[in-house]
């Protein structure tokens, strides 16, 4: 099955700073050569720590930063500004997204309706049939329409404007959506609600989610594929049911050990990754993990890993794996002792 | 006969209630919160019934502005027949004032209407293409922040020359920077918010972006600024006029009365003092008026 969407090395550095002659003096690497796949009706679970790329990435799709590099097709279709490609307005009618904070990504002075009006507008729809379509969206996503269509993004409650949010990325009637930390900013019952509001549009309009988030509990529940972001790069993804019960590189081992424990009183062993993420201006050589790794070896500072399949679909950059091309150097050399922390 | 007539007038009102409730759009709730506001319900009457007594002076004035009698020369308040007194050329004080706000509201009103739209557009540029516009647009403008507002009307309109297309022209001049600076920076917060993205993302082109999204959001508190700064538009109008810069005698202005009356000051010091009391009325009103407008338009409040 060919995927519905199929992202290849995407890639942006933001330069910061200039020199006198507007040349950049430094840059933030911000994605590094993201590929992946996303297969109709799948959702598509992106994690990582804040700082990684994740939403970096969903703005890249959308076109709302520009990519330095990479392809972006949809069913085969390459889109982009280059010439060549099918225009970016063709990819926006067929991906939408849905942003974090769900304050400032309604405008204050439209009402809901105006709002979710507004998208089907630009595409050519009368502004008769584009209200009309607003409140049945409204009605949809769970929100009264007699009540809800005069009101103002400012009389609305958090989770009321995040299922206003998804009506007005549904109502260009998109194929993909991408969900941006969409229900982090929500308290728990809320989030409950807003994901199973989520699973039941899918399966309505049968969509393809793209679901970031830093949440892992939310993605495992949401997702069918996962993919683990570190720095810009992606260092593992596979099938959530695989990936969550056999990590294989240590980073993501490490971000599921954190997950608290689920049964009050249980004392877990939890890994604990020394320091923040290495500087995103000045990532480091080699495996971009190898700084906070507890099985890195002179290898890891010196050769970056290439992604290796696990099993199936399952596929993880790491030299610790069995399928790696320097896996037998790997296991030859000595580990590189940490210092004890203070 | 009657009774239908009753019902239906009652019927109609019903549904215009209705449509009312439906359909009170933003401005329609701002306007409802500035009615209950008493100080800026009374700045706003009082600034009416200025405009309404400028605008009518030809009827209302008791005397033509530029008569006077050498045998009346500044008579006291209260004399019978010029109530507020009469000036250096013995010109009825009244009539004066009345013709004078003609002059004053509109050298007050006028530079700073078309700074308003003018700074605003630069400032939308500015703000939100960035980059080259936002360095050419901003850096122009700060070029006239090197010199103090009011040197700058004394010098364009020395310049000029003059005259009251000249005095606009200078006073227009001065008030295009702070509003396009103000307009600016406004519309920069608001092209970082998400919304604008989610605009963008909908597959809008940046024309209809500002059009829908961006003006709404700026033209509010760049009007509030705007409203502020009639009153200061006012106090240089009447200085360009004190100086001889802005209109010429024997034309009625607040700002030239107050300077020909200046000698009288020793004679009749309340006489002399009436133009200026006018403009602090007007300017005070504009103030208090523009404090208000913002409450209400603050409408997460």
């Amino acid at each position: 099955m060919s995927a519905l969407l199929r992202v290849q090395d995407l890639k942006k550095h933001f330069p910061i700073g200039k020199d006198l002659f507007g040349r950049p003096t430094q840059v933030v690497h911000a994605v590094e050569s993201v590929s992946f796949d996303v297969e109709k009706g799948r959702t598509l679970g992106i994690v990582g720590e804040s700082g990684c790329g994740k939403s970096t990435t969903a703005r890249l799709l959308m076109h709302l930063i520009e990519p330095d590099e990479g392809r972006i097709s949809i069913r085969g279709k390459e889109f982009g500004n280059i010439g060549g490609r099918h225009p970016v307005a063709q990819l926006r009618r067929q991906m939408q997204m849905v942003f974090q904070d769900s304050y400032a990504s309604l405008n204050p002075r439209l009402t809901i309706e105006d709002s979710i009006a507004f998208g089907p507008q630009i595409h050519g729809v009368s502004e008769t049939l584009a209200r009309q379509q607003a409140r049945d969206l409204l009605d949809r996503v769970g929100l009264n329409p007699s009540v809800f269509i005069r009101r103002y993004p400012h009389e609305l409650s958090g989770g009321q404007r995040q299922r206003v949010n998804i009506a007005r990325a549904l109502a260009i009637k998109p194929e993909i959506v991408i969900l941006d930390e969409a229900v982090s900013a929500l308290d728990k019952s809320v989030q409950a609600q807003v994901l199973n509001l989520l699973s039941d549009l899918k399966k309505e309009f049968e969509l393809t989610y793209l679901f970031i988030s830093h949440d892992l509990n939310v993605v495992q529940y949401i997702s069918d594929d996962v993919m683990v972001m570190y720095l810009g790069q992606v260092v593992e993804s596979g099938p959530v049911a695989q990936l969550y019960e056999n990590p294989a590189h240590p980073y993501t081992r490490a971000l599921l050990n954190s997950v608290p424990a689920q049964t009050p009183g249980q004392s877990k062993n939890y890994i604990v990754l020394e320091g923040d993420p290495p500087n995103p201006i000045a990532p480091p050589k080699g495996c971009r993990f190898h700084p906070r790794c507890q099985f890195a070896k002179a290898i890891c500072a010196e050769k970056e890993p290439e992604t290796v399949k696990v099993s199936g679909s399952h596929k993880a950059a790491c030299f610790k794996l069995p399928g790696s091309v320097d896996h037998q150097t790997y296991i030859r050399l000595q580990e590189v002792s940490h210092e004890p922390r203070g | 006969m009657n009774s239908t007539t009753q019902n239906l007038s009652a019927q109609a009102f019903a549904t215009a209630a209705e449509t009312a409730a439906i359909s009170r759009g933003y401005w329609a709730t701002v306007w409802m919160r500035l009615k209950r506001d008493k100080v800026s319900v009374a700045c706003a009457l009082v600034l009416l019934s200025l405009v309404l007594m400028a605008v009518f002076a030809p009827l209302l004035a008791p005397y033509d502005p530029a008569q006077g009698t050498m045998l009346k020369r500044l008579s006291a308040i209260g004399t019978t027949g010029h109530w507020l007194g009469t000036d250096e050329l013995g010109r009825d004080m009244l009539s004066r004032l009345m013709y004078g706000g003609q002059m004053s509201l509109l050298m007050g009103l006028l530079p700073v209407f078309i700074a308003f739209l003018i700074g605003t557009s630069l400032g939308l540029v500015a703000g939100f293409f960035g980059g080259w516009w936002n360095t050419l647009i901003m850096r122009t403008t700060d070029v006239f922040f090197a010199f103090p507002a009011v040197l700058l009307a004394i010098a364009i309109s020395g310049a000029l020359g003059a005259g009251f297309v000249n005095a606009i022209l200078s006073l227009t001049l001065v008030f295009i920077p702070p509003i396009a600076r103000v307009a600016e920076s406004v519309t920069t917060s608001v092209r970082n918010l998400d919304f604008v993205d989610a605009a963008r993302a909908s597959g809008a082109n940046s024309f209809t972006i500002i059009r829908v999204h961006v003006l709404g959001n700026v033209l509010g508190p760049v009007f509030i600024y705007a409203t502020s700064l009639v009153s200061v538009c006012m106090i240089l109008a009447a200085g360009l006029s004190f100086l001889g810069l802005g209109v010429k005698p024997p034309v009625a202005e607040w700002g030239l009365m107050l300077n020909t009356l200046r000698q009288s000051i020793y004679v009749q010091p309340w006489i002399s003092v009436l133009p200026g009391l006018m403009i602090f009325i007007t300017s005070l009103c504009f103030n208090l008026l523009s404090d208000g407008l913002r409450g209400a338009m603050d409408i997460k409040r």
